[in-house]
């Protein structure tokens, strides 16, 4: 099986799906001559011409509002946010265009976009750039919103976000694009509202997306040089939630640990946490613990950024916490 | 109502270079639209008034040239996209006043089976893209339906209106560089009735005329007298053409004036009687009844069985509405999600 970056693979997403459907196209800041503020966009320009990669001015509302009247008018685009903190300057069109317009009209129109783009804390670049935004998007009726962790999820599922003729909301992660990883040959599609169980174990659960997925990967090794096996479910796309995967993981271990990047209050977590308790309450050991980003803007200085981050250490420790 | 006026339809150009002149059935059909618009606001107006209508309810009257004027030199396949004073915008596209007035009651016979409401007309089939709530949303939309007309090679163009109160919004700003930069076949239409809300252009907008705002990205601008409909097409055909043989974008300033308040919500209290009076005198149904007097091509008595036969659609479809069953519950999870005819297995449900 060949091995890809993160990047890497989303490029061939992209390039096969613009291959595949000449309504596709990818639009957005730098994506074209620059070949992606990220390179995720690199040799598109060259390979389908500034028909099909369409570099942007600096104005968000505008083209991803553009986007939106595309897709309704039978376009498939793929718009590119540089990061998803810069999305909030597109708010609006996303939540009451693209996730609206369908049912306003009672039917009559649908929005196949993607948004895309890099999210995620880590990098020090301060507080307007560092937005895990999932939770803001999975509030919103009708948004699909995924956020894969490895590169094989990240091509599969940007493939699948561009076949779906719903709006998808597709948040990358900024430190995972030098990711590498297996990425299986061919035509590879991953189904949209399904989870993955990454490590089995016995004695707990952890729930986990993007790049908490790692962090809870990296502490399960560790945890299990102490004797703890830890079973780790990478969600892969937020919305529609795979209640069924962490439903068949909780009955077995009993013990819920929820590791999100999102900021505490009404971040991804909490939602799973109350379908959890809800219906699983008969199963649990131990109320459902949630680790977090702490509640706070991100701040520069790397020490600070690392202890508000879900880091290794504190994962492990509520671990334990919670097997105590 | 014909699904499509015939006589106005006959008067739509795609490759001409002058407005072709107006056969007398076509004009009468032009003040027969504008009075059934008329019509049947007023007909809303009452119904709101007695609680059949909920929530926001917009009139256009006064501005029945506008929507008229600019329609009428469209072809049916354009495209056209405005805010939430939308009826006219959707009845001169051709959709059924039953359908229309079924919506504002929140039937589930109504354009958009209710889900939208007066602020959010829909017909896919007539080209109307909506309908929009949020002021100056529509315009990236519209662009965007502009640039997709140029990315399929359609020859096609797009209508996207807004009102003076929406050229302030940042939205409007940035589509209107995108469209400049990329070329896109699309022309903007601010319906300046000289007031948003309860604020008038003096203290909202800086930089007079509002068509300067073109200039800051090189594009076209035109006024147009919202009043007189001859005006009205003669300048909005100006722009079309220029969308459609250049795919160049227009802004394009329409001066009128709305007789009601901003919505029925509004009591109106920042303008005076007198001020309204006024305006009324430059009526566009009147000025264009006087003008088909003048070239013989209508009497008072056509013109009133005509009035008849419009009041008597518009009444129709009140009562189309009254009787028309509200939408079942479950049509609630209805509408949200389009059918994923490329990925077979996924098929999100709303219920979770």
């Amino acid at each position: 099986m060949p091995t890809l970056t993160y990047r890497e693979a989303l490029n061939q997403a992209l390039s096969e799906e613009m291959e595949r459907d000449e309504r596709v196209f990818l639009m957005g800041e730098e994506v074209a001559e620059y070949d992606g503020a990220y390179k995720v966009s690199q040799g598109l320009l060259k390979k389908f011409g500034p028909k099909r990669v369409i570099d942007t001015p600096i104005s968000e509302t505008g083209f991803a509002g553009l986007g939106i009247g595309a897709a309704m008018y039978g376009l498939r685009p793929v718009v590119e946010f540089m990061t998803w903190s810069f999305s909030l300057v597109a708010y609006d069109q996303i939540v009451n265009n693209a996730a609206q317009v369908r049912y306003m009209s009672g039917g009559q129109f649908s929005v196949p976009i993607v948004f895309r783009g890099s999210s995620g804390g880590g990098l020090q670049v301060g507080a307007t750039h560092s937005h895990t935004p999932e939770n803001w998007y999975a509030n919103v009726p009708a948004l699909t919103v995924i956020t894969p962790a490895f590169p094989d999820d990240a091509k599969g599922l940007l493939k699948s976000a561009i076949r779906s003729n719903n709006p998808v909301c597709f948040l990358e992660n900024e430190k995972l694009y030098g990711y590498k990883d297996e990425v299986p040959e061919g035509e590879h599609l991953v189904e949209i509202g399904k989870a993955r169980v990454r490590r089995e174990g016995n004695d707990l659960t952890i729930v986990s997306n993007s790049g908490s997925t790692h962090r809870a990967l990296n502490a399960a090794k560790q945890l299990e040089a102490e004797g703890i096996s830890v079973e780790i479910i990478d969600l892969r796309t937020i919305k529609p939630l795979d209640f069924a995967t962490i439903a068949a993981s909780v009955t077995k271990t009993n013990r819920l640990l929820i590791v999100e990047e999102n900021k505490p209050f009404a971040g991804w977590g909490a939602q799973v946490a109350y379908q959890v308790q809800r219906e699983l309450f008969d199963d649990l050991d131990a109320p459902v613990h949630r680790l977090t980003s702490l509640d706070v803007p991100q701040p520069y200085n790397g020490r600070l950024e690392q202890a508000v981050l879900p880091n290794e250490e504190r994962v492990i420790a509520a671990v334990k916490e919670v097997l105590t | 109502m014909p699904a499509a006026d015939p006589a106005v339809k006959s008067s739509k150009t795609s490759t001409s270079s002058r407005l072709p002149d107006l056969t007398p059935q076509q004009k009468i059909a032009l003040y027969r639209q504008m009075l059934l618009i008329r019509r049947f606001e007023e007909k809303s107006k009452q119904a709101f008034t007695q609680g059949k209508i909920k929530g926001f309810c917009h009139l256009y009257n006064g501005q029945e040239a506008v929507a008229v004027g600019t329609n009428s030199v469209l072809n049916e396949d354009d495209a056209m996209i405005t805010a939430y004073r939308d009826h006219a915008h959707a009845l001169v596209r051709g959709v059924d006043p039953n359908a229309c007035m079924a919506e504002l009651f929140g039937k589930i016979t109504g354009c958009s089976r209710g889900k939208g409401g007066s602020m959010h007309f829909f017909d896919v089939k007539k080209h109307f893209y909506g309908g929009h709530g949020i002021v100056g949303g529509q315009i990236p939309l519209g662009t965007g339906l502009a640039f997709a007309q140029k990315y399929l090679g359609t020859g096609r163009v797009t209508l996207a209106y807004m009102g003076d109160g929406a050229i302030n919004q940042g939205a409007v700003h940035e589509a209107m560089n995108l469209a400049a930069l990329w070329k896109l076949p699309i022309v903007y239409i601010i319906e300046n009735n000289e007031y948003s809300m309860g604020t008038t252009i003096a203290r909202s907008s800086a930089g007079d005329p509002l068509t300067k705002r073109a200039g800051a990205f090189d594009m076209a601008a035109i006024q147009a007298n919202g009043m007189d409909i001859d005006d009205v097409r003669a300048k909005t055909f100006e722009a079309v053409s220029l969308a459609r043989t250049e795919s160049l974008p227009t802004l394009m300033e329409i001066r009128t004036y709305r007789y009601f308040g901003h919505s029925m919500s509004d009591p109106g209290n920042y303008r005076s009687k007198e001020e309204i009076e006024a305006r009324r005198r430059s009526d566009p149904i009147e000025l264009y009844k006087v003008r088909l007097f003048e070239q013989k091509l209508a009497t008072e008595e056509s013109l009133n069985a005509i009035d008849e036969e419009v009041s008597a659609i518009a009444q129709a479809s009140y009562d189309f509405a009254e009787q028309s069953p509200e939408p079942e519950l479950e049509t609630v999870f209805e509408d949200i999600f389009a059918p994923e005819d490329q990925i077979a297995e996924f098929r999100p449900d709303p219920r979770g």
